[in-house]
């Protein structure tokens, strides 16, 4: 049961501004202001305004943590708030699973220039780290500081894999719950890409979009003229719960997670096939353990990255998963509004498919003006649809060949 | 509940590449730290770590090797190992029936290094188009999956030196959802100059340059660890299924797991604080490691009095080795049961050292030989544990406990315990 949510996303923080900017179809994308863009290929991304200190961030905790510890502490705070858990909770039964796939970078760049001059030092000068530089490669402690941050006393782990980690992380938790090692997990991911180590690797695959004059349209999901990824940060956390737990106190149950599944492709680090079967495997596992059949789903959260290869593969996946069904079914892309956060994104796409089974509005697939004829279901182009929905399926595939498939539906709509 | 064995192990360890020549290596006593080799350490406070001599072309495609970091090189051998030990042809096996968890904590930090020096100092378009999946956390579990052919739930887990066994926790957790079989263990490469640097600066670390009085977990010149490169990965398997395949036996079952956090006692932060762990004495609570192993044994259905060997985390700082002394003699009574840290002949491996010491338990088990803690004279005021010192010591052992603390307040344990059917082809030891 998902009892508590926070989000920081482009375009908003907190998620009410993050609903408002997907149902009004508004792109965050833009011109890169974090750092000098001009030597890169790709020069937009969607980034998040964030003030750490307006975010109720100390001093000490902005010194002392990367820019994705600290969108995750601030969208875990928003969480428990909203989560309503009190003080009287038993916090050894309190885990963390926190989703990343490239953890601590952003500071892990910025000590690395300082400490090798600019990068003319191989043998780096360690004496101008600062106390908390270990904690920059080491991944686990972004899993620390929420886990310090929810005072959990139970097991606490960050889990990565690449693009799908978000959906990974909150899988996990579930996992944890369903086999009576937690009652409550605090969980989602975060990333905080925008950096030039990542931008330059995205460049090297040739992977994110050359469209730096159109930069609010840079993300093209299934649109016939796509051509790669705009890159996007932040983070999504949230509170789930065992059920029993969250009736006994009256928590307020946004949504369940009713199935998850994670495949291999075990085909190549970047590169997906067209058949889409594994993904196809992972949405079919994800399907029955939540016994529900396609015609139950009411809208697909598509990975949607806007690559070309993308967009034929998960096409054929979703067909190949949910057969006539998957041609009836609503499938958009948030990645064209908020950009494509890594491991973050999966937990900010269950954030929104949260607020969809909620608020029984669709969220578009943005600048999808002319649809690529080889993409044929129905992505929503450009406005948001009032249409209500209790079963809903979002699914990612990433860097590592991971596929992963997660149901949430309305509290209450199935009984297994 | 189904049963969950582990049946075959590979090792890339400090002191010996390959299970058995590692295994007859720590039952010797021999260390494999040693002067840091893989760049010029003369600048650096610490000069000395746990370094491997694998040869990963023995192991390991070219195409694999160019686009993959160390820690990814020491994962793909040792699982090569681990499959050949297990006699799984994974070609022959359903391709979803097969997954990978494995854990890692610093990612492929000499590739990255590497890279943003390019970056750095020649621009974007001289960083290679691996970095990105050399580098990554989860690069390990990808390669696994692409390089054997399984299809099944993959993934990474990061706990740092407590990772490894959380990935085997995980591993059971999907066999036991219908996945028959789980690659999983761990590796860590941290060993750069800039990857040492950063560790360095947690203060942790020992500055000794002798390697016999360095690492000295317990023992009252405790002052600080040395970091290693190294891991080990276990082929993991429903017991059923296992048997049904015809596998050559088993090395033990993975009984119990468990994992708690340890939240600081003050606002001061989790990030690099050794006092983060367990609450502060006097403040009533349960310390967390010592919880972590209760939940492993209640997980295992035995009591205290059945363990036989527990492996501990030993960091060798004076705090979180009395902390970790006084959870197991609270728990076990004073030299209540043999304890032993073989890691002091390897260095902490991080994400590797929890999967190695699960192996050496398994090996301890099948051999029935509990190998020493080496370099450990006179252990510190108040730790009073049965330390096994200097000789391996013969030992009938049934049940093991292996402990794991990840920095920043992660708590992990492990129960393995002794197969009903041994090994059909037990490689035993010749020593």
């Amino acid at each position: 049961m998902i009892t508590g949510l926070g989000v920081v996303a482009p375009g908003g923080i907190g998620a009410k501004a993050f609903w408002e900017m997907l149902t009004a179809g508004r792109t965050a994308t833009r011109p890169i202001t974090l750092f000098d863009a001009a030597p890169f290929r790709c020069r937009i991304a969607a980034e998040v305004d964030f003030d750490p200190a307006r975010e109720g961030l100390s001093p000490k905790e902005i010194r002392r943590m990367d820019r994705a510890g600290q969108f995750a502490v601030v969208a875990t705070r928003e969480a428990l708030a909203d989560s309503g858990l009190g003080a009287d909770l038993d916090r050894s039964r309190l885990g963390v699973s926190l989703g990343s796939a490239i953890g601590n970078s952003s500071r892990m760049e910025e000590e690395y220039v300082a400490i090798s001059d600019g990068g003319r030092d191989w043998l780096v000068d360690h004496r101008f780290t600062v106390p908390y530089s270990y904690s920059y490669i080491a991944l686990n402690s972004l899993a620390t500081e929420v886990a310090w941050a929810a005072r959990c006393e139970g097991p606490a782990v960050v889990v990565s894999a690449g693009c799908t980690s978000g959906l990974d992380a909150v899988g996990h938790a579930v996992q944890l719950i369903e086999d009576g090692t937690a009652d409550v997990m605090v969980t989602g991911a975060t990333d905080a890409p925008l950096t030039p180590i990542t931008m330059a690797c995205f460049d090297a695959l040739k992977a994110t979009t050359p469209r730096n004059d159109d930069p609010a349209s840079g993300c093209r999901p299934f649109h016939r003229d796509r051509d790669g990824i705009v890159l996007g940060e932040g983070a999504a956390i949230f509170v789930v719960e065992e059920l029993e737990h969250a009736r006994r106190r009256g928590a307020n149950i946004r949504a369940e997670v009713l199935g998850y599944a994670n495949r291999a492709n075990a085909y190549h680090m970047t590169g997906l096939r067209p058949d889409g079967l594994e993904l196809a495997e992972s949405i079919r596992a994800a399907l029955d353990q939540a016994r529900v059949g396609p015609s139950d789903i009411g809208y697909v959260n598509a990975h949607g990255s806007g690559t070309r290869q993308n967009d034929l593969h998960e096409t054929a996946a979703v067909k190949r998963a949910l057969g006539p069904a998957a041609y009836e079914v609503p499938m958009s892309s948030i990645k064209s509004m908020v950009g494509h956060s890594l491991g973050a994104i999966g937990a900010i796409e269950i954030a929104a498919c949260v607020l969809v089974i909620q608020e029984g509005v669709i969220p578009p697939t943005a600048n999808l003006t002319e649809q690529d004829p080889l993409c044929d279901l129905d992505y929503v182009p450009l406005v948001a649809r009032k249409q209500r929905t209790d079963t809903v399926l979002t699914i990612g595939s990433g860097f590592g060949g991971f596929q992963t498939a997660m149901v949430l539906a309305a509290p209450g709509q199935v009984t297994p | 509940m189904t049963t969950t064995v582990v049946t075959g192990v590979g090792v890339a360890a400090p002191n010996g590449v390959g299970t058995e020549e590692y295994w007859r290596a720590t039952l010797a006593g021999q260390s494999g730290i040693g002067p840091i080799r893989l760049f010029d350490a003369s600048p650096y406070p610490v000069k000395l770590a746990g370094e491997t001599g694998l040869d990963a072309t023995a192991y390991i495609p070219g195409k694999f090797r160019a686009q993959t970091d160390h820690m990814t090189h020491l994962a793909m051998s040792a699982a090569v190992m681990a499959l050949a030990d297990a006699e799984v042809d994974p070609a022959e096996m359903p391709e979803f029936d097969m997954g990978v968890t494995v854990a890692n904590s610093s990612g492929g930090i000499m590739f990255g290094q590497r890279e943003l020096q390019r970056l750095w100092s020649q621009g974007p378009t001289h960083v290679s188009a691996y970095m990105s999946v050399a580098w990554f956390y989860a690069a390990t579990a990808g390669q696994l999956s692409i390089r054997h052919g399984m299809k099944g739930p993959a993934l990474v887990l990061a706990s740092e030196q407590a990772g490894g066994l959380d990935a085997v926790g995980h591993a059971r957790r999907q066999i036991r959802r219908g996945t028959p079989l789980m690659v999983t263990g761990g590796s860590d490469a941290s060993l750069s100059p800039g990857g040492l640097a950063f560790q360095i600066a947690t203060g942790m670390l020992s500055t000794h340059d002798d390697p016999a009085r360095a690492y000295l977990p317990f023992d009252r010149d405790a002052g600080g660890y040395l970091p290693g490169n190294g891991g080990a990965i276990l082929i993991l398997e429903d017991a059923a299924a296992a048997q049904t395949r015809g596998a050559p036996g088993c090395y033990g079952k993975i009984a119990g797991y468990a994992a708690t956090f340890d939240p600081p006692g003050d606002d001061e932060g989790p990030a690099t604080d050794v006092r983060a762990y367990d609450p502060p004495r006097g403040s009533g609570r349960v310390p967390r490691l010592r919880r972590a192993a209760e939940l492993a044994l209640a997980d295992a259905g035995i009591s205290p009095a059945e363990v036989d060997v527990v492996f501990a985390d030993a960091w060798g700082l004076p705090g979180p080795d009395l902390e970790e002394a006084i959870a197991i003699t609270e728990l076990f009574g004073p030299r209540g049961v043999p304890v032993t840290a073989p890691k002091t002949m390897t260095g902490r491996l991080y994400a590797g050292g929890g999967a190695l010491d699960l192996v050496t338990a398994l090996l301890a088990i099948r051999d029935q030989i509990i190998p020493p803690t080496v370099n450990v004279t006179r252990q510190a005021p108040g730790i009073d544990l049965d330390l096994v010192l200097a000789e391996p010591r013969p030992h009938t052992i049934r049940h093991a406990l292996v402990l794991a603390r990840g920095l920043g307040g992660h708590n992990s344990a492990v129960v393995l315990t002794a197969p009903t059917t041994p090994l059909r082809n037990p490689q035993r030891s010749e020593r």
